[in-house]
């Protein structure tokens, strides 16, 4: 007997009860359905926040000061010197606070950061609208302030605020552009804020002292060059305390990023891959109750002269049969239903063939593993004994 | 029709078939000898419990004995293993049963071609054999009906056709017209007196004496011995 003709007896046999087909087949659809839905969706997460670290700007390493005694920041002056260090390519120094701003009626909490020109190469933040900060600004304490996306139509809707007055805590300041949209990321609503010259927050917001330095690194392969010199810079003036400063790596946030979602892409896998056997388990169970029913046929194609392997071949094809289609069918409706979620809703959807494929040949071999048990009863039926069963 | 093999078709020299049941052995063949030659029909006659479905299971090599020799035209049966025997059914023997054992969710003629396919024949030639075997047992307007789509009597005529349609030198009924009316068990005996007659080698096993009359040879079987009726001989 050939293949064609085994798998011809087990399309016929399969499609003569056809709800049960369905039935059995259901748990590998759903098994590979979700394999495939669940790992696009952690991929497509997974390449979205490597794309948000990644807009934050690249060679970017971010240093928190937290301080020791009463030495709880670094001045202007002294963050300035940093940029002279080699690897190092430019320093944003920030100055933030809370604050209350507002236009005419409105008015608003948001963050203020003061900063310098300088912020918007090393964040990779433009002006949208208007322009950024200029080194005169920083330099004559101006009171001007750019806003971000979202504070702006907060307070000015959609007029455009510049040369426009807010008041930021009780101090007027002029609105000399509006910041690109960002979005949210890791670091905080990107849009809601507003940024002044440094010099002039560190008055207004009675708090000198830089706390939050962003600094540009000359190229990622001197990020770690950078690294050592901040390191070497706040060990020293901090006295030795490392617990006073913390420098974060853009690499070592990508890094742990794609770590925590791999391990729940692995960990969604595998309850997809308990389904898919649970699927396997359900196959096995209805090929036992075919292999009772048929027996009288097993009976019969055994005395004209079936052989073992030909019985053992006809229902490990119907097993594999069952699997395969229903693996088909679960990519169909994994595919279909990743990018369904992926229009519908903003989660984006990272499709890959190799898990597509992985996940119908580990159906095939559901099919097989599964087909096998019962297949080798139905060959190792004595024909009296087959022929004799009502 | 294959007439050329020299010796007997069938020669069972002191077979014996044991059983263990309970703790006791029940001798259901006890060291029968029996010889058939081509052409020949056969019946084999006798009451339930006399040994006479081991008997038809030996000689239809679905078992194979506990002692003694069966040799199958020219090939010695007794020491086979599984799949020897299902080569054996398949190219040496076509069974006609009872119950007529047609595979209900197959064609007439996809049953017919069931013996091929476990030869390996090609699809083509497959097709023109079960055609023609379907013919010669009057069934070729039928060949598309499921057996639920058949008379008692056409049912049984398939099943007559699928144990022809691979050729096999013995044809092995077992109480071919035991689920018949007497009429159209009648035509189906007359069948297989007709087959005889174009040179296939019949066993019949049946304990209906009047049909085993119809034989050129009766047998008696009766507590596993068998007894040659040469006075019944037609």
């Amino acid at each position: 007997m050939n293949m064609y003709q085994g798998i011809k007896m087990a399309l016929g046999s399969i499609m003569s009860n056809k709800l049960r087909a369905f039935l059995t087949m259901l748990g590998i659809m759903i098994g590979v359905a979700s394999v495939i839905s669940l790992v696009s969706l952690g991929q497509g997460s997974t390449q979205k926040v490597t794309e948000q670290v990644q807009s934050l700007g690249s060679n970017l390493l971010t240093v928190n000061v937290t301080g020791r005694g009463a030495q709880t920041s670094l001045s202007y002056d002294e963050v300035l010197t940093l940029q002279e260090k080699p690897g190092i390519d430019a320093v944003a120094p920030v100055v933030s606070s809370r604050v209350t701003v507002k236009a005419g009626n409105k008015n608003t909490e948001v963050t203020v950061e003061g900063t310098d020109a300088s912020y918007e190469t090393v964040r990779d933040f433009h002006a949208q609208e208007g322009r950024f900060l200029l080194p005169i600004d920083v330099q004559f304490r101006q009171k001007v302030a750019l806003l971000g996306a979202s504070t702006a139509e907060e307070l000015f809707g959609f007029v455009s605020p510049l040369n426009n007055y807010v008041q930021i805590n009780g101090i007027p300041f002029k609105v000399v552009g509006v910041l690109e949209e960002k979005g949210d990321s890791m670091s905080g609503a990107n849009d809601e804020k507003v940024i002044i010259p440094i010099s002039t927050a560190e008055r207004i917001l009675a708090s000198p002292g830089v706390r939050t330095i962003y600094v540009q690194a000359e190229s990622p392969e001197q990020v770690e060059m950078a690294e050592a010199q901040l390191e070497a810079m706040l060990t020293k003036k901090f006295k030795g305390d490392e617990d006073s400063y913390r420098i974060f790596n853009q690499q070592d946030l990508l890094e742990s990023v794609s770590s925590v979602n791999s391990t729940l892409t692995m960990m969604l896998s595998g309850i997809a891959g308990i389904s898919l056997l649970v699927g396997g388990i359900g196959i096995m169970n209805i090929m036992l109750v075919s292999v009772t029913e048929r027996t009288r046929e097993i009976g019969i194609r055994k005395a004209i002269g079936a052989k073992k392997r030909d019985i053992l071949f006809q229902f490990l094809i119907e097993s594999v049969v069952l699997s395969g289609l229903g693996g088909l069918i679960g990519v169909a409706l994994g595919v279909g239903g990743a990018y369904a979620i992926g229009h519908f809703s903003d989660t984006s959807v990272v499709f890959s063939w190799d898990v597509t494929l992985l996940s119908f040949g580990f159906s095939l071999f559901v099919g097989i593993f599964f087909g096998l048990f019962p297949a080798n009863k139905a060959a190792n039926l004595k024909p009296i004994e087959a022929l004799r069963f009502e | 029709m294959k007439s050329e093999s020299p010796g007997p078709l069938i020669r069972i020299e002191g077979l014996s078939k044991w059983y263990q049941m309970g703790g006791e052995t029940i001798k259901a063949l006890d060291c029968v000898s029996l010889t058939v030659y081509q052409g020949d029909f056969v019946a084999i006659i006798g009451p339930s419990g006399s040994g006479k479905s081991t008997l038809m299971n030996m000689i239809g090599c679905l078992d194979v004995p506990t002692e003694g020799s069966y040799r199958l035209d020219g090939v010695e049966i007794s020491a086979m293993n599984d799949n020897q025997l299902a080569d054996i059914r398949n190219t040496k023997i076509g069974f006609i049963f009872q119950g007529f054992n047609l595979l209900p969710k197959l064609t007439a003629i996809e049953n017919v071609e069931l013996p091929l396919i476990y030869r390996g024949v090609p699809t083509r030639k497959r097709k023109a054999m079960a055609m023609d075997a379907l013919e010669k047992v009057g069934l070729g307007e039928r060949m598309h009906h499921r057996p639920s789509e058949l008379s008692g009597g056409q049912q049984q005529r398939v099943a007559i056709a699928r144990a022809l349609a691979a050729n096999p030198p013995i044809l092995l009924a077992d109480e071919p017209t035991g689920a018949l009316d007497t009429k159209t068990g009648k035509e189906v005996l007359e069948m297989i007196q007709h087959i005889n007659g174009q040179g296939h080698t019949i066993v019949l096993i049946t304990h209906d004496l009047s049909i085993a009359q119809q034989a050129k040879r009766v047998i008696r079987i009766q507590d596993g011995k068998l007894y040659e009726d040469w006075s019944d001989a037609g």
